[in-house]
């Protein structure tokens, strides 16, 4: 557990014009460019102007929805999105410090390519590449690929006994494919690539690795076709609202984001996983737990809570999130974080109600007032997210020390 | 009637993980990091070239039941790394191999989508295939495809993503913040396609990206190969690199365009090419004879015999006469993941032409190995390269070429430097780029916005 005199950790979530469904609306908002490199430059070198450990970057297999478990056919919301990975790395080589954490969904794709081109962007990015790995359990999205048929589900089935196995199922494989990802990752040793002129030989084959993973839902022989990364293993970053989801935080994940609404909730989350954690035999590892907060951020409360309300007024409907909503100052949001931090959460992933604007109170409002108080980095004091995060690099399991 | 003289279209291969690489040489960088790849691709786009081309492999080689360690081994992820180049160039094309078979066409199109929104337009797809239960061994499917089925599977796979491409017109995000309007047509994207190989509705959601989908490029050389091409592609990677044999190709395949209702100038054929140039031609000779010994270590002739030998030959001795046992006929079974071995199609006979020919030259089989393993396409001064290639594609024996050079990242530079400008003063190649897209560059006209395609019934209706 952190002590609440330790910086805390700092990430933003990406996504569209911004979490609120009216942010695109907004005068400082680039709606039409939400597709182009620009947008999505312009942003990140916000986040790093201000010194954040990370950015997410939110994606999904199919259009943005409003319902829970289907599609929805509306207009008046951004629908769309590119490829997280390839915005991420499309960022890597005009950037120098900030983490890039793009989403990954798991559900239906193939670990083997998710291995390869997290450690791609870990190289492009000299090593400050992670993965945020999501499940997908809507039945639209799997119809997309038309290779398993997922039940329709609804979120008033939610706790049907049913659902819930099939909803655990996805996480279950969620660990498997994070297994998968750092076997992968470590399938090379660092020192495989030899250049031996006198014997010929490129690589050192005996330190490449058969990963021969076999699972219920596939089964990968490896080795990657791509060498270990820079970082040895990059982040592994995972979403959870309790049980299996913690689970998934617990085994497989570096960082995992959470939901509390209070302080007491992060520290009972924080003692929930670390008792997971233990179960699992993984006591040794560092996973940092970080809450998730939807803000709305000005440098007046009133300000802050009256442009929360036209963008509700707007949207036609009062912004709900699975996070704890703030709304309020950046010095007031410091204070919240404070609190949290000392109840045991290592760090924050922010999810701008709009962008830029509430990047901007996070990088010029909350930063410097977390850094008065001696909360946060004045530098980035690592070339790697690893190193950011405090983690060292890890050692390879299949070299033989 | 004198023909028009032809403008050259030029692009650079990544060099790849075979023995055409010299890694071995002093000036041989790493084929890993990203300042490699920077680096080759500004060269690339310093010389005013069409594209960048990444080869893919999804699985290893191996030699004798071993991971093949003689050439270069490791590549980054193609999406990835292109995504990653489009934020160091500004003009290049980036052409990435992407598998039909061990990928899904949703998950293809957005990437491919999303290259092209993020390149502003510079995006091609190399669309390959494969069928072998050897690489599926890395992917959820395993081996599930019959290999009579793969050019099937990669037709109707492009076709997906064709319809995929075309679900969103262009026109549809309006974002007018005023009237609260972000999309003009709720069923954007909409698509539904049933065929042997894919089962597929719903929303593809990466609107229209600047090119309107990626440019495709087709590698196949088989009859099946060229009608796919014929049929779908943009530009052909062809393999036959001289005079003759390009000619032929070049005929074979326009010629086949009519049928699917093109014409000549639709597809572009565009032979990898290898390439040393010196300060004279004889310079260039020399320096060509050493390159080919260096890809050709003592090691590498044993490896390369035993592909065709079909057998285990590791205590040959490469600087003593071809084995006199004979090659193992049937499935090769010493090699895997080589497509190049395919192509051994009757091993005895060529066994008997290389131990002919050894003989008649006295050649050891490393030296031997050496002669059957080809020349560079182009090897001289600068004049000679630039005069040489000018005349192949004026005599139509391609339209360009696609330069594999032997050293990483720098082998590029000598051609950039001084065949570059000579084909400029020839006024047989651009002297800037007059585009910003790689249809731009490659003279494709930009396609037409789809006809309103994305009806409310095209989720029931059944595509095909």
């Amino acid at each position: 557990m952190p002590d609440s005199s330790t910086p805390l950790h700092l990430a933003v979530a990406l996504d569209g014009a911004g979490w609120h469904p009216a942010a695109w609306r907004e005068a400082d908002a680039r709606p039409a460019e939400l597709f182009d490199a620009g947008y999505w430059a312009d942003l990140v070198a916000e986040a790093e102007r201000g010194l954040l450990d990370f950015v997410t970057v939110e994606d999904s297999l199919g259009p943005q929805s409003d319902v829970h478990f289907d599609p929805d056919y509306r207009t008046d919301r951004v629908r769309g999105r590119l490829d997280a990975v390839l915005i991420a790395a499309r960022i890597a080589p005009r950037t120098r410090g900030i983490g890039l954490v793009p989403t990954a969904t798991v559900t239906q794709t193939e670990p083997f390519h998710v291995s390869k081109s997290i450690a791609t962007l870990d190289y492009v990015s000299t090593g400050r590449a992670g993965v945020r790995v999501q499940i997908s359990a809507r039945h639209d999205v799997a119809a997309h690929f038309g290779r398993r048929a997922l039940p329709r589900l609804s979120a008033g089935a939610i706790n049907d006994p049913s659902v819930q196995q099939q909803v655990n199922e996805y996480f279950t494989e969620a660990a498997d494919y994070v297994e998968v990802l750092r076997r992968l990752w470590d399938s090379w040793e660092d020192d495989a690539e030899i250049r031996d002129v006198a014997t010929g030989r490129f690589i050192d084959r005996d330190k490449l690795h058969y990963i021969d993973f076999k699972g219920r839902w596939f089964s990968v022989k490896g080795p990657s076709i791509t060498p270990r990364p820079p970082q040895g293993q990059p982040i592994v970053a995972a979403l959870g609202h309790g049980g299996v989801s913690y689970q998934l935080i617990a085994s497989s994940a570096d960082v995992g984001f959470v939901t509390p609404h209070s302080a007491t909730q992060a520290a009972d989350i924080v003692v929930e996983i670390g008792a997971l954690q233990r179960a699992v035999g993984r006591s040794e590892d560092s996973v940092h737990i970080f809450g998730d907060l939807a803000v709305f951020l000005d440098g007046e409360h009133k300000a802050a809570h009256a442009r929360q309300r036209r963008l509700d007024d707007l949207a036609g409907t009062e912004y709900r999130s699975d996070a704890q909503i703030f709304v309020g100052t950046p010095a007031e949001l410091a204070d919240v974080l404070q609190e949290w931090h000392a109840a045991g959460l290592s760090g924050f992933r922010l999810r701008p109600a709009t962008l830029p604007h509430d990047l901007i109170q996070i990088t010029e409002g909350l930063v410097p007032e977390l850094r008065r108080r001696g909360l946060f980095r004045t530098g980035y004091e690592a070339a790697t997210l690893r190193g950011l995060l405090g983690l060292p690099r890890p050692a390879n399991r299949y070299a033989i020390a | 009637m004198s023909k028009p003289i032809k403008q050259i279209h030029l692009a650079a291969h990544f060099p790849g993980v075979n023995n055409t690489t010299v890694w071995s040489d002093p000036a041989g960088g790493s084929h890993i990091d990203f300042g490699s790849f920077t680096q080759f691709a500004q060269t690339a786009e310093r010389g005013k070239f069409d594209f960048l081309f990444l080869a893919e492999g999804l699985r290893l080689r191996e030699q004798n039941g071993q991971i093949y360690d003689l050439d270069v081994v490791g590549r980054p992820d193609t999406f990835t790394v292109l995504a990653a180049l489009a934020a160091v160039t500004d003009r290049l094309g980036l052409t990435g191999t992407i598998n039909s078979t061990f990928n899904e066409p949703y998950e293809v199109a957005r990437q491919f989508a999303s290259l092209d929104h993020l390149s502003g337009g510079r995006a091609a797809w190399n669309v390959v295939t494969s069928w072998d239960a050897f690489t599926g061994e890395n992917f959820r499917r395993g081996g599930f495809l019959a290999e009579d089925q793969r050019y099937e599977r990669a037709r109707t796979f492009l076709q997906t993503t064709q319809e995929l491409f075309d679900s969103w017109r262009g026109d549809e995000i309006v974002a007018d913040k005023e009237s609260g309007v972000f999309l003009s047509n709720p069923h954007a994207g909409e698509f539904a396609h049933k065929d042997a190989h894919f089962d597929i509705r719903g929303r593809f959601n990466v609107p229209r990206s600047p090119q309107g989908r990626p440019v495709i490029f087709q590698a196949g050389d088989s009859d099946q190969g060229r009608d796919f091409a014929a049929n779908a592609a943009d530009a052909i990677f062809s393999r036959h690199s001289t005079l003759g044999a390009g000619q032929e190709f070049y005929e074979d395949v326009k010629g086949r365009l009519a049928r699917y209702g093109r014409r000549r100038d639709e597809v572009l054929i565009l032979p990898a090419a290898t390439f040393v140039i010196g300060d004279t031609n004889a310079e260039a000779e020399e320096i060509a004879r050493e390159v080919r010994l260096a890809q050709v270590s003592p090691q590498t002739a044993i490896k390369f015999l035993e592909q065709l030998w079909n057998r285990d030959l590791s205590d040959h001795d490469p600087d003593g006469p071809l084995p006199s046992v004979d090659p193992v006929v049937g499935e090769n079974t010493i090699s895997r993941g080589r497509a190049s071995v395919r192509m051994f199609r009757d091993s005895i006979a060529i066994a008997n032409d290389w131990r002919a020919k050894a003989e008649a030259e006295n050649l050891t089989t490393r030296e031997l190995i050496v002669e059957v393993m080809g020349r560079q396409s182009f090897v001289g001064s600068a004049q000679t390269v630039a005069a040489t290639i000018n005349d192949f594609v004026q005599a139509d024996a391609s339209d360009g070429f696609i330069l594999v050079p032997h050293i990483t990242p720098g082998g590029l530079d000598p051609f950039v430097d001084h065949v570059v400008p000579l084909l400029q003063e020839r006024g047989v190649f651009r002297a800037d780029y007059t585009g910003t897209t790689l249809r731009d560059h490659l003279g494709l006209a930009p396609l037409p916005a789809p006809r309103r395609s994305a009806s409310p019934d095209a989720a029931t209706g059944v595509a095909s």
